[in-house]
């Protein structure tokens, strides 16, 4: 009798006991904490490692002979890199949720604020503001959108790629955010010029420093360089800023309750990515093999990037002038901005002070 | 309330059209002036128009969209354990998701790290977009294919083989097709890659078969996850579609791209065709219960979607921009699939090699002979002996079928090209590439390897082109080795030890179920190995012998 002759019936988990028939978790990787997370189920080993499973190594490289993948892609190294894990947990659904949760926030706001008539009463100082300057900003979340973009292909594992590829989804969500904010309320200022961003990102001297700051981003050629770049030194140099030293703290007292919302939006999303990033670099800082070399990297990089991000800052201050109120001032923002640097730096394990003071 | 008043009049205000909401998303970017963007990827093409995005969406309508989509598959999972699927699903069927499963989830990633290249790759910015969401929706597909996998080994009888799925995947000479598959996304000159490779050929064409053939062969063997996810995820992939044809209309605007374009339209068709045709044909014929007459054959889909839907509307127009159409490969890959029996050779392929697999095959029947008689008329005197040789050996304490004499098969040798075994023997070739021996499955899989990933073609500079690499014949790895210590180190052993993870029945019982002692005793070796230590004269002469093909003994 051969054995396919047996019936089968139910095709359902504990219908039979044998061999294997228990072993209903995925076996191939050490969880980070005692038990494997629905994240890690999601994220671990999707993309392979010749150090690990990819048994006949990477089949197809570029005519240089540098295989799919390549630890050379960044000056970092680590002794493992398979160890990260992404903080904030994020695959798929719970990134579609977060994403969706926060347009839908936004829209909400946006309408009713416009329905309520609220555009048409911000003060006209402020309206010139929200034209030239948050409209020259969104360019450059647009610029850290395109970057980490790009640099999501070259991580060395799927849980370093998918970290820098939510940050890109993040920055370009909320590029395309203000954007239709502004074309938005532009619909109930009359004058309101939605070219006249793009004109200050591009011409205007308080923004050059900025943009010399993302272009220098967008063309490192380390994709960690850029990841770090992004979240290390410009987005509490510039980005908070600008977003919380600036738009949060002055636009109540011009009376506009809605900019402070939609940009509080992407404070939260840096929240994330930061953490993400300051595991990252912890953990390569950290590493018994290559630590004392990554520090030196990232030193470096802070002295490059950070150079740019301060005199960029300092170029920003006239903006605090611009509005009628003035209830913040860039000095006590700056302090601020460089403080937060200071304990980012610290948590992941270089010393910023040289570079930012302090 | 007076009459024709409803909440969307009362809420309804003015807002910024889609047309101008796409302008002004579009204008975000612009030309660096101080530093200049990384050009990291290389490519030998020229892009001088910017491409146009036919999708026009914005993220703030796509999020929601696709939470929305999201919510009705994790729905639909959920009312499927309420239903208790599992208790009526075909387990020939979810064997076959241990393999299929354990492939995807890795190309559809690579598809989202591929982005990069044509993102920054395209003038303009208004694609940028419709990247961007292609990057974020094969995050989701990715995930949302090892979310679908945990699930099958969560609640289907048998587990083994789902648990240990990227482990797999690395390992099993199977998957190295699919494996081949992702790389040719990500690897090499971007827009051979990332544009025709993916979503040009790959996409455009291959993906109804996947996402749409397969779904529905699902859902006759009682899985209504698997059509639930996939045609979830085949709900993206029109805008995927959409990006690749808007880059390569960029791209076909300039004559000096059409040498390229014709090359890499060459080679992805037929790589597609070799690899998805193997695969997807193989599960579908093969992994299914379900022997209605009425229902289409993986030949007639293929027809279907790509004969008529990809050749005939895709790939036909573009000759009136002036590129030359490769139709005798079309034609080629057709008669592959209807007169050479590539699908039936392949899944015979796999059924030899049971014991290195990760997933059980039980033997096809007599009701599935049947079937396969009606559908590919001939099938029965070609395969049915073998299937019964199948059923046959299939209990333990039987030597194996990839070891058994008396069945008269031969072990082909592996395609250096599109990584699928040279399973139809008449078209076997080999060549010489930089003083190394190579075989291949075909005439254009040769071409492929030594023509058009070279550094040169028809005279003209390729830098830009990928090389093939690696340990690309999976049995080198294995070459001498006894198979049970072989199968120890893939790692395709169960919990206890003991008992293979593959078996050759649908039997959960440990008494009928296959050890590795069974099995020990009998040596793995590689063909190319052997292959090559060959003088010209004896390798001339085997190939000849190759080409004449074997015959599977009578069995009585």
């Amino acid at each position: 009798m051969s054995a396919t002759q047996e019936p089968v019936k139910s095709g359902a988990a504990g219908a039979a006991v044998f061999a294997g028939s228990d072993s209903r978790r995925y076996n191939y990787y050490d969880p980070k904490g005692r038990k494997a997370t629905h994240y890690e189920d999601m994220t671990v080993d999707v993309q392979p490692d010749p150090k690990r499973y990819l048994l006949q190594d990477w089949i197809i490289s570029f005519a240089d002979g540098t295989p799919t993948y390549y630890e050379g892609w960044t000056q970092l190294k680590s002794s493992d890199w398979h160890k990260y894990r992404a903080v904030d947990q994020e695959w798929e659904r719970t990134h579609y949720q977060r994403q969706s949760t926060i347009v839908g926030m936004l829209k909400n706001v946006i309408e009713n604020g416009r329905r309520s008539g609220a555009p048409a009463r911000f003060d006209k100082a402020w309206v010139k503001v929200l034209q030239d300057h948050l409209g020259a900003y969104k360019h450059a979340e647009f610029g850290l959108g395109t970057s980490t973009m790009q640099a999501q292909r070259y991580g060395y594992t799927q849980m370093i790629n998918n970290a820098i590829l939510t940050n890109s989804s993040y920055k370009l969500r909320f590029a395309q955010d203000l954007t239709l904010y502004l074309g938005e309320i532009a619909l109930d200022i009359e004058g309101f010029d939605l070219d006249s961003g793009k004109t200050h990102w591009l011409e205007d001297p308080i923004w050059q420093g900025t943009r010399k700051s993302i272009e220098t981003i967008m063309g490192a050629t380390d994709y960690l360089e850029q990841y770090f770049a992004t979240n290390v030194i410009f987005e509490p140099l510039i980005g908070e800023l600008f977003r919380s030293g600036f738009v949060m703290q002055m636009a109540a007292a011009q009376n506009d309750f809605i900019s402070p919302a939609i940009v509080s939006a992407a404070e939260g999303d840096y929240e994330r990515n930061l953490a993400n990033t300051v595991e990252l670099f912890s953990m390569l800082v950290q590493d018994q093999q290559h630590g004392e070399k990554n520090r030196q990297i990232l030193v470096n990089w802070a002295q490059t990037h950070g150079a740019l991000a301060v005199e960029a800052a300092n170029q920003l201050q006239p903006i605090w002038s611009q509005p009628r109120v003035k209830v913040a001032q860039f000095a006590d923002a700056f302090d601020q901005a460089k403080n937060r640097l200071r304990a980012i730096a610290a948590e992941i394990g270089f010393d910023v002070r040289p570079i930012i003071g302090g | 309330m007076p009459d024709g008043l409803t909440l969307n009049k009362i809420v309804a205000q003015r807002g910024i059209s889609i047309g101008e909401a796409t302008r002004r998303v579009a204008d975000l970017g612009w030309t660096p002036s101080y530093v200049q963007e990384a050009m990291t990827f290389p490519t030998d093409y020229k892009i001088k128009k910017s491409p146009r995005d036919p999708m026009k969406q914005v993220l703030r309508s796509y999020f929601p969209m696709q939470e929305e989509k999201d919510n009705r598959v994790y729905g639909a999972l959920d009312a499927a354990l309420r239903g208790d699927m599992f208790r009526n699903v075909e387990p020939r069927w979810v064997e076959w998701m241990k393999l299929f499963l354990a492939i995807i989830p890795f190309p559809e990633i690579s598809a989202a790290r591929s982005m990069a290249m044509v993102g920054r790759l395209a003038p303009g910015e208004e694609l940028r977009t419709g990247f961007a969401m292609q990057m974020v929706d094969e995050f989701r597909h990715s995930t949302i294919q090892m979310n679908l996998k945990k699930w099958y080994m969560e609640n289907y009888i048998d587990p083994a083989g789902f648990d240990i799925t990227e482990a797999a995947f690395g390992r099993c000479y199977a998957t190295t097709i699919g494996r081949q598959f992702a790389e040719g996304f990500v690897t090499g000159d971007a827009i051979t890659s990332a544009n025709v490779y993916l979503t040009v050929v790959a996409e455009t064409a291959f993906t109804n078969t996947l996402f749409v053939a397969m779904p529905s062969e699902a859902a006759r063997n009682g899985d209504y996850a698997l059509p639930t996810v996939f045609l979830s995820v085949q709900s993206d992939e029109s805008r995927h579609i959409g990006n690749g044809h808007s880059l390569l209309m960029s791209l076909i605007n300039d004559p000096d791209n059409h040498q390229l374009l014709e090359r890499d339209l060459k080679y992805a068709f037929w790589q597609n065709h070799a690899i998805v045709d193997a695969a997807v044909g193989t599960i579908v014929e093969y992994g299914t219960t379900n022997r209605d007459k009425n229902k289409e054959s993986y030949a007639e889909l293929w027809h279907r979607w790509i004969y008529e839907d990809y050749y005939r509307t895709y790939m036909l127009p573009l000759e009136k921009y002036g590129i030359k159409i490769h139709h005798d490969d079309v034609g080629a890959a057709w008669d592959r699939m209807v007169k050479k029996n590539y699908v039936h050779l392949t899944a015979q392929f796999f059924s030899v090699g049971w014991p290195v697999n990760f997933w059980r095959i039980e033997a096809q029947t007599e009701k599935d002979f049947e079937w396969f008689e009606h559908k590919y008329p001939g099938w029965y005197a070609e395969f049915g002996d073998y299937w019964k040789w199948y059923a046959k050996l299939s209990t333990p304490g039987e030597k194996a079928i990839l070891f058994n004499g008396d069945v008269g098969y031969s072990y082909p040798h592996r395609c250096w090209s599109c990584m699928v075994p040279c399973l139809i023997r008449e078209d076997f070739c080999c060549d010489e590439v930089d003083g190394q021996i190579y075989t291949y499955c075909s005439e254009i899989c040769r071409w492929t390897h030594k023509t058009a990933f070279a550094a040169e073609y028809e005279g003209r500079p390729t830098p830009a082109m990928g090389r093939f690499s690696g340990r690309r014949e999976w049995e080198t790895c294995y070459d001498g080795w006894d198979v049970a210590d072989a199968i120890k180190d893939l790692g395709f052993v169960r919990s206890d030890g003991e008992t293979l993870m593959p078996q050759p029945h649908l039997i959960f019982d440990d008494k009928k179920m296959w050890k590795l002692e069974h099995l020990r005793g009998d040596k793995l070796g590689s063909p190319l190995q052997a292959f090559r230590k060959l003088t010209p004269e004896a390798r001339e002469a085997a190939v000849a012998e190759y080409r004449k093909g074997f015959k599977i003994n009578p069995i009585h």
